[in-house]
């Protein structure tokens, strides 16, 4: 280890360039920071035309001029949008937030910042591919906006993009040059998560400091550890989705095409099956769930317990939850196919898979709480987020218990109470948990502090209004309304469900401005925030023993080597209530768990 | 002018913002610590937020079920429908209970124990016996909704056909329409495929089949009540689904195969109108639409569609109609067979 250290002092001596440092940097920091950015750029993006959906939905062909000025003559005549648009608003919103924003923004940045820190490496494995990841994750955001620019429009087809309707562009404009760029998109995009993933492993299983077991692993690392796994095994299989998808479309192939009459013509494809694309594309979708949420997950641990003061309560159920829920998310996929068509049998599998699932979450879900039991609670804009995350995690989480019941499943399947689900739980839970990151491990990034003030008004107000977007969704799905639809005025059982869509619509639009606070707290603290301490929420974990300035390689000196693990908070017969990592243990001292 | 006004007040917003925050910065510099770090002060009212929080969120849980629960589907049309339905209550009052358990909880606790200068923590860091109380307590209900959920589902999906032979009738989807096809007298429906489409044989019936020769093709659905009823779905183009919200029904319709979905229809559409639920839902509707100036709505029953499928998708719908045995009969006499119409 030593050579290595002094190799990287030599290093640090280096003149870098600004195309080195802040451009093409194989820093794992500034790496980090790049995917946030990058994530919260496509994050403005998706939550925009969240809220010209939104528009729409709550006041059905009223003339809007914005969205004229947004969309064009094409796509909104006089203001009135069209409704092709809309499904490619929806699409293109799923898209961006599920894979740019909670994947790469989320684990992107923090797998990146942390891993090293907190696992006591100078940097990732291979720093190269770390950058390659990044710039692979940059081309695809902008062949996926470059999409949206397309004439006949982007991609329309949900982001689940079942063919035929996504393979035929007879069947929808969007399924002509923005499908193919969708596609592009995530091929590069998937080539960028395998790349960062593999990454992680390597870095996780190699290069801890001396003293760090994997036992004595912040649960940060051990949600990207086992999410980087799961990505290595389920983006391929997207992938494979995709390319044969591609065939479909140019090539004349029939993977997913039989039988098909469109346009007043019938096609040759014979003998293909669309099931089979959807069991390929959930067997990336639904593991592709946890590799959203599990990161989230991971920094609510952190941030719970920092500022609870308290240890992690049951450390080891918790690692035993990641692992079971990483585990049974690859036998789940089914049970978004209950009513394909699929064998009943198969059915009655996914179903008791699925609600096993159950179990792990509700242990974690448990665990947090009573770790905020008799806790001495510090209320950072951080612990905010990771307290909402939790709220949601178990309202949205109770839904799935409903969801994943196919006898129940068949008569809400793919109506908003679904959407209200998996917002609250994956969508909710995730983009809290990336909040709560970003608000407690800013410091680290930037040497600077966020604003506590500003902190407080963004969480409260973007909690009040995601619960009061989400949780009318329950009973407008409860009514039968189903997803996607471009308007409801065309059945008239559905007339009463105006006032809760203009309601939705409401939150929707406070809660959208709200985050212009979030966005102003950043920038501004980020650039001109008054400087941080070394250790500003007097934490246990390596990444707080670096200097507040950041250097290639991380430690100035030798790296630290550790002797307990990261939860010694408020342990009795310690001066502190915190102990960190690097402090060995006392005379006749236990070690923690 | 709505543009500019936006963005002069979001301009000035921004500008406002900056202020208050240099104004904090400098007053806590003056202080000498740094403004960022967590008071007890801020515990105390963040503690009472979440708590304040707590409250609201259970009241209002309580207000939208109370304010919103006319809207949801009410009395099921179908014999599944109620087995179905009782499934959901039971699921839902377990959900709903540990709902209303957990997240007070949490806001108590995040007001209960908001952070004090010079308290300590209680260092906790684990406890076996509560880990598998709370590991055992969620497999034991988990394990009766599942047998419960899985004892429905093979019900539902595998009905018994002894006592009654289901009448066949095919849904046939394509962009942005359903089509009905009767089996017709020998209730088999007859050999098809996208290939016979042409003239008047609008779901591609293979001719040469014999079988297919009686098929009665319509564009509405009309059903007898307490009549098993066999569906069979396809689709011309690409993916929909059928999706029969008053009858707990949903299937979809994919290119290239045959889908299929059994229920007994069990109150007809007359009967439904006359349910005391179902009238007070359409005078509500009612009372809105001539507030709109919209045409007053009778209750049918509706077909719609569940999978995106295009540009009209929020329109693709088809209306039901469950009839007395007697009518139906008359009904299905008075259409022309596949052969009668070529």
């Amino acid at each position: 280890m030593s050579a290595e250290a002094h190799a990287h002092d030599e290093h640090h001596e280096h003149h870098e360039t600004f195309f080195t440092k802040y451009v093409f940097s194989m820093d794992h920091k500034m790496i980090a920071k790049q995917f946030l950015i990058t994530g919260m750029i496509m994050g403005v993006i998706g939550v925009a035309m969240s809220l010209l959906f939104r528009l729409q939905l709550a006041w059905p062909g009223e003339k809007f001029e914005i969205l004229n000025v947004l969309l064009g003559d094409r796509f909104a005549p006089d203001g009135v949008m069209d409704p092709n648009i809309y499904l490619a608003l929806v699409t293109i919103h799923g898209t961006i937030m599920v894979f740019f924003v909670l994947t790469a923004g989320l684990s992107g940045t923090f797998s990146n910042l942390l891993i090293p820190l907190q696992i006591g490496a100078r940097d990732m494995a291979s720093g190269f591919i770390n950058m390659l990841s990044y710039w692979f994750f940059f081309a695809s955001s902008v062949v996926m906006v470059a999409s949206l620019f397309v004439e006949a429009g982007p991609a329309s087809a949900g982001w689940t993009i079942y063919p035929p309707l996504s393979a035929l562009p007879q069947a929808i404009p969007g399924s002509g040059a923005g499908m193919t760029l969708w596609l592009v998109s995530m091929t590069l995009f998937i080539v960028s998560s395998l790349m960062g993933a593999l990454n992680y492993i390597v870095t996780v299983l190699n290069l801890r400091t001396k003293g760090m077991s994997m036992t004595r692993l912040p649960l940060t690392i051990w949600a990207f550890f086992v999410t980087a796994i799961l990505g290595v095994l389920s983006f391929p299989v997207l992938l494979s989705a995709a390319l044969l998808l591609l065939f479909d479309r140019s090539m004349g192939t029939s993977f997913y095409l039989s039988d098909i009459m469109i346009a007043g013509e019938v096609l040759p494809n014979q003998g293909g099956s669309p099931v089979l694309f959807e069991h390929l594309f959930w067997f990336l979708g639904h593991p592709e769930v946890y590799i959203i949420l599990l990161p989230a997950l991971g920094i609510t641990s952190e941030v719970i317990s920092t500022n609870s003061r308290k240890p992690i309560f049951g450390y080891r159920a918790m690692v035993g939850s990641i692992l079971a829920i990483a585990f049974l998310s690859f036998i789940v996929w089914g049970h978004h196919m209950f009513v394909t068509g699929m064998s009943p049998f198969l059915g009655s599998v996914f179903t008791f898979t699925t609600l096993l699932i159950a179990i792990p979450s509700a242990v974690k879900a448990f665990n947090y709480i009573t770790t905020l039991w008799k806790g001495n609670l510090q209320f950072t804009p951080a612990m905010l987020f990771s307290i909402g995350l939790v709220s949601t995690f178990v309202a949205g989480g109770l839904t799935g218990i409903i969801l994943g019941d196919s006898a129940l499943d068949i008569n809400v399947h793919d109506t908003y109470f679904v959407v209200a689900h998996f917002h609250i739980v994956m969508g909710l839970s995730a983009i809290f948990g990336m909040f709560a990151g970003v608000y407690h491990w800013f410091p680290k990034m930037f040497g600077r502090r966020m604003n506590k003030m500003l902190g407080y008004l963004h969480f409260w107000i973007t909690f009040v209004c995601a619960y009061g977007v989400f949780f009318p969704m329950h009973f407008t799905g409860l009514a039968g309304l189903p997803r996607r639809y471009f308007s409801n005025q065309e059945f008239p059982m559905f007339d009463d469900l105006q006032d809760i869509n203009v309601l939705i619509t409401f939150f929707a639009i406070v809660g959208g401005i709200a985050q212009v606070f979030f966005l102003f707290n950043f920038f501004y603290s980020a650039l001109r925030g008054p400087k941080s301490s070394q250790n500003p929420w007097r934490s246990n974990t390596l990444e707080w023993t670096t200097p507040v300035e950041h250097i290639h390689g991380n430690w100035p000196g030798a790296i630290p080597e550790v002797h307990r693990w990261a939860y010694d908070y408020s342990k009795p017969g310690m001066d502190e209530d915190f102990v960190p990592q690097i402090v060995p243990l006392k005379e006749g001292e236990e070690s923690g768990h | 002018m709505f543009e500019i006004i936006g963005f002069i007040v979001a301009v000035l917003g921004i500008i406002a913002i900056a202020q208050v925050v240099k104004v904090y910065e400098a007053s806590s510099k003056l202080k000498e610590k740094d403004g960022n770090d967590v008071t007890s002060k801020d515990n105390n009212t963040q503690g009472r937020l979440m708590l304040l929080f707590g409250i609201l969120f259970m009241v209002s849980f309580v207000a939208m079920i109370i304010g919103w629960g006319d809207v949801m589907l009410d009395t099921p049309a179908s014999e599944h429908g109620s087995d179905y339905d009782f499934l959901w209550d039971v699921s839902m009052a377990i959900i709903i209970v540990v709902f209303v358990i957990v997240q007070p909880i949490l806001f108590y606790f995040a007001w209960k124990y908001r952070g004090t200068k010079g308290r300590k923590a209680t260092y906790y860091e684990h406890n076996n016996r509560l880990e598998l109380i709370w590991t055992v307590v969620p497999a034991l209900t988990l394990a009766v909704l599942i047998i419960y959920g899985l004892t429905t589902w093979s019900n539902v999906m595998n009905p018994d056909n002894e006592d009654q032979e289901p009448i066949v009738v095919e849904l046939y989807a394509q962009q942005f329409y359903w089509t009905a096809r009767y089996a017709g007298e020998d209730n088999i429906l007859g050999e098809a495929n996208v290939r016979y489409i042409g003239g008047s044989n609008v779901v591609g019936i293979n001719d040469a089949d014999a079988n297919g020769h009686n098929d009665i093709i319509t564009r509405e659905l009309v059903l007898p009540k307490g009549q098993p009823v066999l569906f069979k779905f396809r689709s011309q183009d690409i993916i929909h689904s059928a999706y029969f919200p008053h009858f707990r029904a949903q299937m979809n319709c994919v290119p290239g195969m045959v889908t299929q979905f059994q229920f007994t229809p069990t109150v007809s559409t007359e009967e439904m109108r006359r349910d005391p639920s179902i009238m007070q839902k359409v005078k509500r509707i009612n009372e809105i639409r001539s507030a709109e100036g919209k045409e007053s709505w009778e209750f049918d029953y509706v077909l719609l569609c569940n999978k995106i499928c295009g540009a009209a998708h929020y329109n693709m719908q088809m209306p039901i109609r469950v009839v007395e045995q007697e009518e139906y009969d008359e009904w299905i006499s008075e259409q022309k067979t596949f052969l009668e119409s070529l």
